[in-house]
């Protein structure tokens, strides 16, 4: 004898169950930074300036299990003398609700042009840093993490 | 009142570069997020660090909600003369917080 509910078998019902879950397991996220979004934070700190590849190095876990603390470090190469030194130091990340992490403003006292915080990650993406030069150059490098538990998503 | 964690050198050598690490309690709540009735939590996290050297900025950070809870900042300077390195945080309500240590430079 089928298990019916007004024509409903058991199967169905329990289908119908399953995709309301997902469905709004989809509507509870939140609208994420994007790529352009970030491009367009970047170019809000370098203005009209080029944005170089070099010089700037990124410490982050390749594999995070954790997104919601995940430790970076940053180190851009310079000299750190008065003439030539480090101003600035900006994160920026894809896929985050904000394209924004942390801009560091530091100088040529700072001695070493070297930052670390830890920060959360919503997805699996791309984080960019960039360093602000005395001389008015941008230099730029990227990094790739896998996040298998992302930060943000989830309520209290 | 939120609790700092500071650690800075007691002792250094005239123009050693010496790192300082900063660590304070604060949710840094994204504003992102919702509660389990749906209702958006309002955003509440420390927006900028400022750090000076008897007197004089030696760093400062401006904080979005990216930053992990507990914002830990590291970074480097010169040890230039004895005096107080003083820590300053402020945010979202209000927040504020202040801190201060003295290094000694021979």
């Amino acid at each position: 004898m089928r298990d019916s509910i007004k024509g409903t078998t058991r199967r169905e019902l329990l289908g119908a169950i399953a995709g309301a879950g997902i469905a709004s397991v989809i509507r509870i996220e939140p609208s994420r930074a994007t790529p352009t979004s970030m491009k367009a934070a970047i170019r809000n700190v370098v203005g009209e300036a080029a944005v170089k590849k070099g010089k700037v190095h990124i410490d982050v876990p390749p594999l995070v299990e954790n997104g919601n603390t995940v430790s970076l470090t940053i180190e851009v190469d310079s000299p750190m003398t008065p003439k030539d030194h480090v101003k600035a130091i900006h994160v920026f990340n894809e896929l985050n609700p904000q394209p924004n992490v942390i801009s560091a403003h530091i100088g040529p006292h700072a001695g070493r042009a070297k930052i670390s915080t830890r920060f959360r990650l919503a997805d699996t993406q791309t984080i960019v840093a960039i360093a602000e030069m005395s001389d008015g150059s941008f230099w730029s490098a990227s990094a790739d993490v896998v996040v298998t538990l992302a930060a943000c998503l989830e309520t209290l | 009142m939120a609790r700092a964690l500071i650690n800075v050198p007691k002792a250094a050598k005239r123009g050693q570069v010496i790192e300082i690490k900063t660590l304070i309690s604060h949710i840094m709540e994204t504003g992102f997020r919702h509660d389990d009735v749906g209702q958006p939590i309002p955003r509440d996290i420390i927006t900028d660090f400022v750090c000076t050297y008897n007197g004089e900025q030696i760093f400062r950070a401006d904080l979005y909600p990216a930053v992990a809870a507990n914002p830990f900042i590291t970074f480097f300077t010169v040890a230039t003369e004895s005096g107080t390195i003083a820590f300053e945080w402020n945010g979202d309500n209000g927040f504020h917080e202040t801190e201060s240590v003295q290094i000694m430079v021979e």
